[in-house]
């Protein structure tokens, strides 16, 4: 018998770099075209907010009252020389107003999910980490704020501290943006309280108590970063509403206090004009569209990319 | 079922009450008060309205009395006949008087808008369903598809398009610069046309909402193993669509129908401002702003009240049409 175990070729197996939840996830995102638009748009949005003043061809309050004056006391129309997006008719530069009103509604992103963030992740694992009575307490407690109507809350709030230091935070705006964070959170706890309750109950966490992996690790290693894939497509999927909502009061003139521009008070100051001066009213209105529609695109992006469900269907 | 059911509905009773009480506590921490006017009137004619409608008394005292039979002031509340002032409280259903209207208690108030409230509400729901769910539909059956990209454009519109946008700018084009409409209707009960442009403001958000989640759960239902099934054992393609699929789709999207409803009812009031809908969402802004009390504290219990029987009957619902689900 020939020797002939020499002949048998090196297996070759090729490995795949393990790449991880997050690694995964991101290649996923990174596929969809609509998300990676609107992640772009967001970071220009952000770009915007952070340096709007020194970008902006005016500032947001100069008024160029020779121009209105030379127009007949008129609202320069679009694409008029050094007013790329004509001005109002006190002469203010619409493409300068629209920064600071990007400033704004970014702002109202970031504190308001802070605000949900701080409020909602707390008592959400609270509720499923003590269970019993503490449950049941927390849940009752988000059902009051579920049935409070959102808008009539954060007028009255806003109406109640208008005078107080806290109320002239940020031109007025800080306390809308904690009032919106008020009315949000209760989302965010159910979601935390339900995934975790759920996380508790599946198998990967049961065998990691089996083999005796300690409470902290599998809090740390298992929960949390299983839990942290909902909440941050929550976080992004909710500031569409803020932003939303934000616009929504400055329209009733609510929150930001003259000469600030919210995207919403520019709306509404330029409704008298919208036969003659649509640009006055289309711009504020695109302005507000585009950033629900990045927001938006790219929560339900991270949401596929995140939601292992549909892991190898596409 | 019954205890569940039972045990939902008496506990909407102090969520309302909690409800009722950070109201009147944050109304009451407003500065100023109904006769703050720009006219300032005298200081002695204010203590007297104080007087006259129990202002004067501490806000705990208030509270009670806007709640009712628990007023152990009764002769302070029942007043002289003369001033007709007799207010019965929460409880007997009496919402009080109106600081602003002083000609008519908030009874009146509520009364003459609610059902046009309800009403705008009402068929912007309807029309949103009847539209967002065969779109939602329309576009999964054919994916990636020309119905798909056109469902999807009408969802990114109704996404991008704040109600109080849509609604100036449908007031614009259609009844001030087309004429197509009657800008501000005066005969809402006889002029059917007076609703299509509210409504449709009110529907476009909701509309997008319902197509994208009715899209992406029947996407989800069609890569099931009980529909691969009913295909492979020769069920025409209608019947899987409308048996297997659709009804199964329909499942999670019923869960956002309550909270749209309760969006709908009591987040039409820019549209009703703009509009000039004789509703009381326009009362929800201007109250505040004048310190009407009564009129604030009646609009808080409403909508709570909406929000929180919505939700009940969306749980409901969801045991009735997925059997799957038991509550205990």
């Amino acid at each position: 018998m020939a020797n002939r175990t020499e002949t048998l070729p090196a297996a070759t197996v090729e490995v795949r770099r393990s790449s991880g939840l997050w690694g995964d996830a991101f290649r996923r995102l990174r596929r969809n075209r609509l998300a990676i638009v609107g992640g772009v748009l967001v970071i220009l949005f952000v770009f915007i907010a952070i340096f709007g003043p020194y970008l902006a061809p005016w500032p947001y309050d100069y008024q160029d009252l020779d121009a209105v004056l030379a127009n007949g006391g008129l609202p320069l129309p679009a694409f008029s020389p050094g007013h790329f997006l004509g001005t109002d008719e006190l002469g203010r530069d619409l493409l300068s107003r629209l920064m600071d009103g990007a400033r704004i509604s970014m702002t109202v992103a970031l504190v308001v999910q802070f605000v949900v963030l701080v409020i909602g992740m707390p008592v959400g694992a609270a509720a499923a980490w003590f269970g019993g009575r503490t449950d049941s307490w927390l849940m009752r407690l988000t059902d009051v704020i579920y049935a409070y109507p959102d808008l009539l809350f954060i007028i009255l709030l806003s109406v109640a501290l208008k005078e107080t230091v806290f109320g002239k935070a940020l031109d007025g705006l800080l306390l809308v943006f904690v009032a919106i964070g008020l009315t949000s959170w209760v989302t965010m706890a159910r979601l935390v309280r339900g995934q975790l309750l759920s996380l508790k109950e599946t198998e990967f966490v049961e065998a990691a108590q089996a083999i005796g992996v300690p409470s902290k690790k599998i809090i740390s290693k298992h929960l949390l970063p299983n839990a942290l894939g909902p909440v941050i497509v929550a976080v992004t999927l909710g500031i569409p509403g803020a932003i939303l909502a934000e616009a929504t009061l400055a329209f009733i003139s609510i929150g930001a206090t003259p000469p600030r521009a919210s995207w919403g008070s520019l709306v509404a100051d330029g409704q008298p004009w919208l036969r003659s001066f649509p640009h006055l009213v289309i711009f504020p209105a695109l302005a507000i569209a585009t950033a629900l529609i990045s927001f938006t695109f790219l929560g339900d992006g991270l949401r596929d990319a995140l939601d292992p469900k549909l892991k190898g269907k596409q | 079922m019954g205890a569940y059911l039972i045990r939902r509905v008496l506990w909407i009773i102090p969520v309302l009450f909690v409800v009722s009480i950070i109201t009147f506590s944050l109304m009451h921490a407003v500065p100023g008060g109904p006769w703050s006017k720009e006219k300032k009137l005298p200081p002695s004619v204010i203590e007297h309205l104080d007087q006259k409608y129990n202002l004067d008394e501490p806000v705990f005292i208030q509270y009670l009395n806007w709640v009712g039979p628990l007023q152990f002031d009764e002769g302070a509340l029942q007043r002289d006949e003369a001033d007709n002032l007799v207010f019965g409280g929460l409880l007997a259903g009496d919402l009080g008087p109106s600081y602003k209207y002083l000609d008519r208690s908030v009874n009146d108030i509520v009364a003459d808008g609610i059902w046009v409230t309800v009403q705008l509400g009402l068929m912007s729901f309807i029309l949103s369903v009847i539209v967002g769910i065969p779109l939602g539909v329309i576009a999964a059956l054919r994916h990636n598809g020309i119905p798909d990209y056109a469902a999807t454009f009408v969802s990114i519109i109704g996404i991008a398009t704040p109600t109080f946008v849509a609604s100036i700018l449908l007031l614009v084009v259609f009844s001030i610069a087309l004429g197509w409409f009657q800008p501000n209707s005066l005969d809402w009960r006889t002029d059917p046309s007076s609703w299509v442009l509210p409504v449709i403001a009110l529907s476009l958000f909701p509309i997008a909402q319902i197509a994208r989640y009715t899209r992406a759960s029947m996407l989800e239902v069609t890569r099931r193993d009980y529909v691969r099934t009913a295909h492979s054992k020769g069920v025409k393609e209608g019947s899987v669509v409308v048996v297997h699929m659709i009804r199964n789709a329909l499942i999670p999207v019923v869960t956002i129908l309550g909270p749209l409803l309760a969006f709908l009812i009591t987040g039409s009031f820019i549209t009703e401002f703009i509009f000039s809908v004789p509703g009381i969402g326009r009362y929800y802004v201007t109250s505040i702003g004048q310190r009407d009390y009564g009129v604030i504290m009646a609009m808080t219990m409403l909508y709570a009240a909406a929000i929180a029987i919505m939700n009940l009957v969306v749980d409901v619902l969801y045991a009735y049409i997925d059997p799957r689900i038991r509550y205990s």
